[in-house]
């Protein structure tokens, strides 16, 4: 158990079996260096139960993402501390980063520690979304890197007066490389700045040459989590703590027309907060917070804002539309396909989807006299440092943003929500305030994944390729410049804040991957969204990956010819094809056009990431039930290619959760809606994949070092739907062509 | 204020609440800084506030404090340390058998409830133990390995 405010060193620094020396620096060693990271950990020491001053301008360090000082400090000790804009949300960052940055720096991983997400601590990177992690934030922090060893060396060979050609770095110490005495990191540069710009020319270490990145390294923080010693920032506490709550109206866009604070007296201690429309709770305990909500008496004018669920498909479909936006025009697919004779049609569904978080959303907020500080889960302290002073009214530089671990968000859950609301609480009752969303609050108030339509008509050739290729798309439009989620507090609080839709890039992959003359891919864009949204897991591309890989399947169909064989031919990326034969093969892939004779069907499904990142190729065999509408996957199998590979353990699970997760989101997931509000507000409602229903799953790595790494937090969930709808389809001859596949939908479909 | 004396992880603790109605959950976070245990939903759904009471896997946001009674409640702490982690969570750091990990606590305690009742659990068996505990990030497969190393049939 911790004291209240302190954070464990685990969390802040993750260590890798290492004392933590570098938390002993010094006092005097800070003043000399006017470095940071003895700041970081002192504060780290200490905990963060003080105030911390806002700004931070006493802090010192760079956060300028040009320079090597922004991400890198090296300590008398020769240890290292890493400053990183990108945070672990659960996808192993937290051990990627370092492998990467020691690696190139030449120190033993169990040398580097590092710091994630502290708008005053580390660069800003952008957020923590969209598969960039490794590939523009760790690769990012390994050019910093570079940039630092090749200074060290230069030192070095003044120092040991060799030639900088004979040294090599290894082990946080300069050493000639034909043997002999080195000198080490914290002699060279301990404590002090590099004062050094990135050089995005400083050459990278040969892959051949990798001891660090590429091994199967465990990630730091397995065994505080399974041991119940890791801090989430559910768990976070500071002195003088309260705990608060955010009661959402029952209908969206209600006002909140009276609140009668007589009713929650009865609980010592409990402070009403109003502000407009926005209602919280603020007591001394969390039980306390949690029964003032149950028992507060408010009145709230009717509304019935919402289309509801079940107008959704319609509604996208009807118009009007904000524009129409050609995303591919080659040859004249609509000639083609009027003049063909095999002409196939088909309409895809995807709906409006929660990111469903095990924990709902939690933040701590101090805002007090002109400053504010807030631990978060968020994807992006960086934005929100900005979005939170603009809520707050405070210049920016008076804001902080913590990252904490929260519960898996897969995209911006509620938890930005809850940071707006403890700092509206907190400013409101002059103490720090915790803020845990419920369960009802998190499946009924996160921003959703938006609902997507696609149509698309192709044809194929006597000899069995594609002859043409029509996708039309109805996607919601992401407001341009926009600079994040609208929050419900502030929103409730009347507080004016930009306007718009965010929803993530959804409108890649609509086109097919394979060589087709004549294609057209057109996006009729919609102004607005059912439910507010976000990006949830691989934006867009889930559903359109569903629709482009369903559709190539039909094509297949209609020609007789076997799925893979039918991909394979339209295929010419080595990297590709290396995918999809290596999925086939890993799956037992017995070549035969779908449907088969019934029982266990197989399906696969392809995709190149956005069209220029990681390749991926899943299959996997389902059994259904046609009586009952049950679908059971048995096996899953993935190649995957995304170039180099940093820990293939870590990009294993990271595969194998895409898989799961978006089986789930395929077979399950459905947030339901009246004109009011959401209906699946809990895990009945809105019931996910659980054990008695988990495949087998088989992953083969494909790994290509000399290639740059590319994202591994999305691409493996795109072709699950797909595969899966393609191996149903072999069962039972039947296509489902609607998500989630449920019982009764798929019972109405086998007929 | 009501008190009550509860045996949790070998000692007795003392706590006192406004309301003999709070959650165990909240007793056990709160009032005795014993964090692992999570809310997840408060209605017994999700399995990540699991904890043991009598040996029993048990949803604690769903069972007040007053009547916990003298039965002996183990949360994740109880069970194991980082250094010297109980069997099923030495099984869960081998197989990396978490994302996240809000779930994992939960799991875990779900897990060795089965282990303690069987040794040699089965998968299935395994499967059925941990129907009540939701994972989000997909962690599925690595928590079953992890069940069946500490089950004794672990294939590598």
């Amino acid at each position: 158990m911790s004291a209240p405010g302190r954070l464990k060193g685990e969390r802040r620094s993750a260590r890798h079996g290492a004392s933590p020396m570098t938390a002993r620096l010094s006092r005097r060693a800070f003043l000399k260096s006017g470095g940071a990271l003895v700041i970081g950990f002192a504060l780290a020491e200490r905990g963060w139960a003080q105030r911390l001053p806002g700004g931070d301008a006493a802090l010192g360090k760079t956060l300028d993402t040009g320079s090597v000082d922004g991400f890198i400090s090296v300590n008398a000790d020769s240890s290292v501390t890493i400053f990183c804009g990108k945070v672990d949300l659960g996808q192993g960052l937290r051990i990627a980063i370092p492998q990467m940055a020691a690696e190139e720096l030449g120190v033993r991983l169990a040398q580097v520690a590092m710091i994630e997400g502290d708008t005053a601590l580390t660069p800003d990177q952008g957020p923590t979304a969209g598969s960039s992690g490794i590939m523009r934030g760790g690769v990012q922090i390994r050019q910093a890197a570079a940039t630092a060893r090749e200074a060290l060396i230069l030192r070095a060979a003044e120092r040991l007066g060799r030639p900088a050609a004979d040294l090599d770095a290894v082990d946080g110490e300069v050493r000639p490389r034909a043997g002999g005495a080195g000198v080490s990191f914290g002699a060279l540069v301990g404590d002090k700045r590099f004062d050094l710009k990135v050089d995005p020319k400083a050459p990278l270490r040969k892959p051949d040459g990798y001891t660090i990145v590429g091994q199967p390294i465990p990630r730091p923080d397995i065994p505080g989590k399974v041991t119940g010693r890791h801090q989430f920032v559910h768990d976070f506490t500071v002195d003088r703590m309260l705990h608060g709550r955010a009661i959402r109206p029952p209908a969206v866009g209600a006002k909140l027309l009276a609140v009668d604070e007589a009713s929650v007296k009865a609980i010592a201690g409990v402070r009403v907060v109003r502000v407009n429309d926005f209602l919280g709770v603020v007591a001394e305990t969390e039980w306390d917070a949690v029964c003032a909500v149950r028992q507060l008496k408010a009145t709230w004018s009717p509304a019935a804002a919402l289309m509801g669920s079940d107008g959704v498909r319609a509604w996208m479909r009807a118009g009007p539309f904000e524009s129409d936006e050609h995303l591919v025009r080659k040859g004249d697919a609509r000639a083609v396909l009027a003049a063909s004779a095999k002409r196939v049609r088909a309409e895809y569904y995807w709906p409006v989807q929660s990111h469903a978080s095990m924990g709902p959303s939690c933040a701590v907020a101090d805002v007090r006299d002109g400053k504010a500080t807030i631990w978060t889960a968020s994807q992006a302290t960086h934005k929100f440092r900005e979005t939170y002073a603009r809520v707050l009214g405070l210049p920016k530089d008076a804001v902080r943003c913590v990252y904490l671990d929260g519960s898996g968000c897969y995209g911006m859950n509620g938890h930005d929500d809850a940071g707006a609301d403890a700092a509206l609480l907190s400013r409101a009752v002059g103490r720090p305030v915790r803020v845990q969303w419920s369960r009802e609050d998190e499946h009924g108030w996160d921003p959703k994944g938006p609902p997507q339509l696609l149509a698309m008509e192709g044809s194929t050739t006597d000899d069995g390729k594609i002859a043409a290729w029509r996708t039309e798309m109805w996607l919601p439009k992401a407001t341009a410049s926009l600079p994040n989620v609208p929050l419900l507090g502030p929103e409730a609080a009347g507080i004016a804040q930009p306007q718009g839709i965010v929803t993530g890039l959804i409108s890649q992959n609509g086109n097919p991957p394979y060589a087709v003359a004549d294609q057209e891919v057109l996006v009729h864009w919609i102004a607005t969204v059912p439910l507010r949204s976000s990006n949830i897991r691989a934006p867009g591309k889930v559903a359109n990956c569903f629709a482009v890989e369903s559709f190539t399947d039909e094509l297949a169909a209609a020609a007789r010819r076997d799925p893979v064989e039918f991909r394979l031919q339209g295929l010419s990326d080595p990297r590709a094809i290396e995918v999809v034969k290596r999925t086939a093969a890993l799956l037992g892939w017995k070549p035969r056009p779908s449907p088969g004779p019934g029982g266990l069907g197989r399906g696969i499904a392809f995709i190149h990431y956005k069209n220029n990142e990681s390749y991926v190729a899943v299959a996997m065999e389902a059994e259904v039930d046609k009586r009952s509408g049950a679908i059971g996957v048995r096996r899953v199998a993935c190649a995957h290619d995304c170039g180099l590979i940093i820990n293939p353990d870590a990009l294993r699970l990271q595969i194998e959760g895409n898989i799961l997760q978006t089986l789930s989101r395929t077979l399950y997931e459905e947030t339901t809606f009246d004109r009011a509000r959401v209906t699946s507000r809990d895990w009945a409602s809105y019931p996910i994949l659980a054990f008695p229903d988990a495949p087998e799953i088989l992953v083969d790595l494909v790994s290509r070092p000399q290639e740059p790494p590319l994202g591994a937090g999305e691409a493996a969930a795109t072709p699950v739907p797909a595969a899966l709808a393609n191996a149903v389809f072999d069962a039972a001859g039947i296509r489902l062509r609607t998500v989630p596949f449920t019982r009764e939908r798929a019972k109405a479909a086998f007929g | 204020m009501p008190s009550f004396v509860l045996n949790v992880n070998g000692g007795a603790r003392t706590v006192s609440v406004r309301d003999a109605d709070e959650p165990l959950l909240y007793v056990l976070r709160n009032s005795l800084g014993l964090t692992g245990a999570k809310f997840g939903c408060g209605l017994g759904q999700c399995g990540t506030c699991t904890v043991l009471v009598d040996g029993e896997a048990v949803r604690s946001c769903l069972l007040p404090v007053a009547k916990v009674g003298e039965r002996k409640v183990v949360t994740i702490e109880g069970l194991g340390t980082p250094d010297r982690p109980h069997p099923l969570q030495a099984a869960f750091i081998r197989e990396q058998a978490a994302q996240c990990g809000y779930c994992a606590t939960g799991m875990v305690m779900s897990g060795a409830a089965l282990l303690a009742r069987k040794p040699n659990a089965t998968l299935q068996e395994a499967k059925d133990a941990l129907a009540g505990n939701l994972c989000r990030c997909g962690t599925h497969q690595r928590i079953l390995n992890a069940m069946m190393r500490a089950a004794g049939r672990a294939t590598s």
